[in-house]
C-alpha cells in the first residue's frame, strides 16, 4: 500500500503543505480535513476588503495549482481525535483517515469574552470568511460599534468601520493600540492616527456585561461606564484548535511544541516521527533570535513552514538518504507583517516585540518613517510606515546575510 | 515561456514578491511595484515563490 499523508487543517498553512509535498516528489494520497466547508482562503482581506465589499470566496480563494488537482478534500468535518500509536485520525462524522505522515494546521479560533448578557445578538468575530459576511451586513453607516480588541484584527476592523461610516470605540486592556509589536512610541502615535479619524478609544479597559434583551444595545466596561453599541467586534486573543490532540501525549501546552524540523514533540521532549505541524500551531526555536520555542501569528508563517514541512515529510516517507541532514537543518523563518488602516500602510519584519529599545532611523514620526527595534543591541526588528523600499533595506541585516 | 500578471487592483506595493523574483519585480522610486510581464520557463518556480508571497495575494501565473 502507498503511503498517505492526512493534513488537518484546510486553510493556508495545509495548502501549502500539500503543494510543497507534491513539489519535493511525493506520489501518494493526500487528505485534507478541515472544518470550513470552504476551501482554502486568504484571511488578511476579511477585515478590510471583505467587510467593506461585496466580497465572495471566490475573490479570496487561494488559486489551487495543477500539483493538488488529486488531493482529497474532506471539508466541514473537523479533526475531532487523533491515535497517535495506531496513526488514524477521526473527524466530527466518525469518518476515520489513516497516515503514515501527519501534517498538524488546525490553526486557531477567535477567545470571546464570557459575559454573564452574553447571549444577545450583535456579537462578532472575524476568524472566517463568514464571520466576515456576517459582520458586513451589520456595519452600516451610523452603526455604533465597540471592537474589543487592539491587535491587528482590532485596529483594522475599526479603521475599515470608520471607512464605512460607523461610529467605533476601540475597547482593550493594553495601554496604546498594537503595543506588543511596535513599542509604546509608534503605538502611541498610532492611536492619534485612529482618534484623528474619528475612532474613540478606552484603554486600560475590559468589558464587564452587555446590555439588551435579543440584540445588544449597550456594552458596560469595568469602571461601570456604558457605551451605547449595536455591534461588539471581539478580538481580544486567540483559542488554540489542539483538542482533537488532547488524549495524546503531545506538548500542546501552548500551541504544538516542534523541533526545528516542525515535528511535533512529546511532553517528555521527543520527536514524533511523522507527525509534522505548520501555521499558527507550531511552537518552534527560531535561531535569528534565540532558543526559546515560540508561536508565530503573522501571515508569512503557514506558507514558511508548510513549506519547510512539505521538504522533510517527503523525505522521510520515501526514506531519502538526507533525511536525517534535511529535519537537521536549522529553520529560520523571517516574521513578516503588514496591516493596511487607513491610507498607513504598515510593515514590519523580525520580532519588534521582544525589543528592549527603539530608534527611529528614517522619516518622522507624525509621517512615514522606519522605526528600528534592538535587544541587546542587537537589531531585532524593524518597522515601517510607508517607506517600503526604505524598510527592506533592513530585511537582510535581520537575516544575517 | 510564462506570462505573469498582477492585480493592479489588489496589489498593495509590500515587494514581497522582489525578494523571490528580483529579476521580474521590482519597486521603483515612488515605492511602486513594476514587474516584466513574460519569463523564461526556467523562474516558474521562483515566480510561484512570488505568487506565494503576497499578502494581497495580486500575483498570477496565467496559464
Amino acid at each position: 500500500m502507498s503511503k498517505s499523508v492526512v493534513i488537518v487543517g484546510a486553510s493556508m498553512g495545509g495548502l501549502r503543505a500539500a503543494e510543497a509535498l507534491r513539489n519535493n516528489g511525493f506520489d501518494g494520497k493526500i487528505t485534507v480535513i478541515g472544518e470550513e466547508v470552504h476551501a482554502p482562503y486568504n484571511r488578511p482581506p476579511l477585515s478590510k476588503e471583505v467587510l467593506a465589499k461585496e466580497v465572495t470566496h471566490d475573490a479570496v480563494a487561494f488559486k489551487l495549482r495543477a500539483q493538488v488537482d488529486d488531493v482529497i478534500w474532506n471539508l466541514g468535518d473537523p479533526a475531532t481525535s487523533l491515535d497517535l500509536a495506531k496513526q488514524v485520525v477521526t473527524t466530527a462524522s466518525g469518518k476515520t483517515f489513516e497516515y503514515a505522515g501527519l501534517v498538524v494546521a488546525s490553526g486557531l479560533r477567535p477567545r470571546v469574552l464570557d459575559l454573564p448578557n452574553g447571549k444577545v445578538s450583535g456579537r462578532h468575530t472575524v476568524r472566517t470568511l463568514d464571520d466576515a459576511i456576517g459582520l458586513r451586513a451589520e456595519l452600516v453607516p451610523g452603526a455604533k460599534v465597540v471592537v474589543a480588541g487592539a491587535g491587528f484584527i482590532g485596529c483594522e476592523v475599526a479603521a475599515t468601520a470608520r471607512g464605512l461610516g460607523c461610529e467605533v470605540t476601540n475597547v482593550a486592556i493594553d495601554s496604546y493600540p498594537m503595543i506588543r509589536p511596535l513599542g509604546e512610541e509608534l503605538a502611541a502615535e498610532l492611536q492619534r492616527r485612529h482618534v484623528a479619524h474619528g475612532v474613540c478609544f478606552r484603554l486600560g479597559h475590559g468589558i464587564k456585561d452587555l446590555t439588551g434583551t435579543d440584540s445588544l444595545s449597550g456594552v458596560i466596561l469595568d469602571d461601570g461606564e456604558l457605551l451605547e453599541a449595536t455591534v461588539l467586534v471581539e478580538a481580544i486573543s486567540s483559542h488554540c484548535n489542539v483538542e482533537w490532540l488532547a488524549n495524546t501525549n503531545l506538548d500542546i501546552s501552548n500551541g504544538v511544541l516542534t523541533d526545528s524540523a516542525l515535528r511535533a514533540v512529546t511532553t517528555d521532549g521527543d520527536s514524533v516521527e511523522g507527525v509534522y505541524v505548520v501555521g499558527d500551531l507550531a511552537r518552534f526555536a527560531n535561531p535569528l533570535f534565540d532558543d526559546e520555542p515560540r508561536r508565530i501569528e503573522h501571515w508569512n508563517i503557514p506558507t514558511e513552514t508548510g513549506k519547510r514541512v512539505g521538504a522533510v515529510l517527503s523525505a522521510y516517507l520515501s526514506q531519502a538518504d538526507n533525511f536525517a541532514e534535511l529535519a537537521a537543518q536549522p529553520f529560520t523563518p523571517l516574521p513578516t507583517f503588514w496591516s493596511d488602516q487607513y491610507d498607513m500602510k504598515i510593515q514590519g519584519f523580525g520580532m519588534p516585540g521582544l525589543a528592549d529599545r527603539y530608534e527611529l532611523l528614517a522619516g518622522e514620526l507624525s509621517d512615514e518613517l522606519v522605526m528600528a527595534y534592538f535587544r541587546d543591541d542587537a537589531l531585532i526588528g524593524v518597522v515601517g510606515i510607508g517607506m517600503t523600499a526604505e524598510v527592506m533595506k533592513y530585511r537582510k541585516q535581520l537575516l544575517g546575510t | 515561456m510564462i506570462t505573469i500578471n498582477v492585480d493592479m487592483d489588489k496589489c498593495q506595493h509590500y515587494g514581497q514578491c522582489v525578494f523571490e523574483a528580483p529579476d521580474i519585480f521590482k519597486l521603483n522610486d515612488n515605492d511602486k511595484l513594476e514587474f516584466v510581464a513574460t519569463a523564461d520557463d526556467s523562474r516558474r518556480s521562483d515566480v510561484e515563490s512570488a505568487v506565494d508571497v503576497c499578502p494581497m495575494q495580486a500575483i498570477s501565473i496565467v496559464e
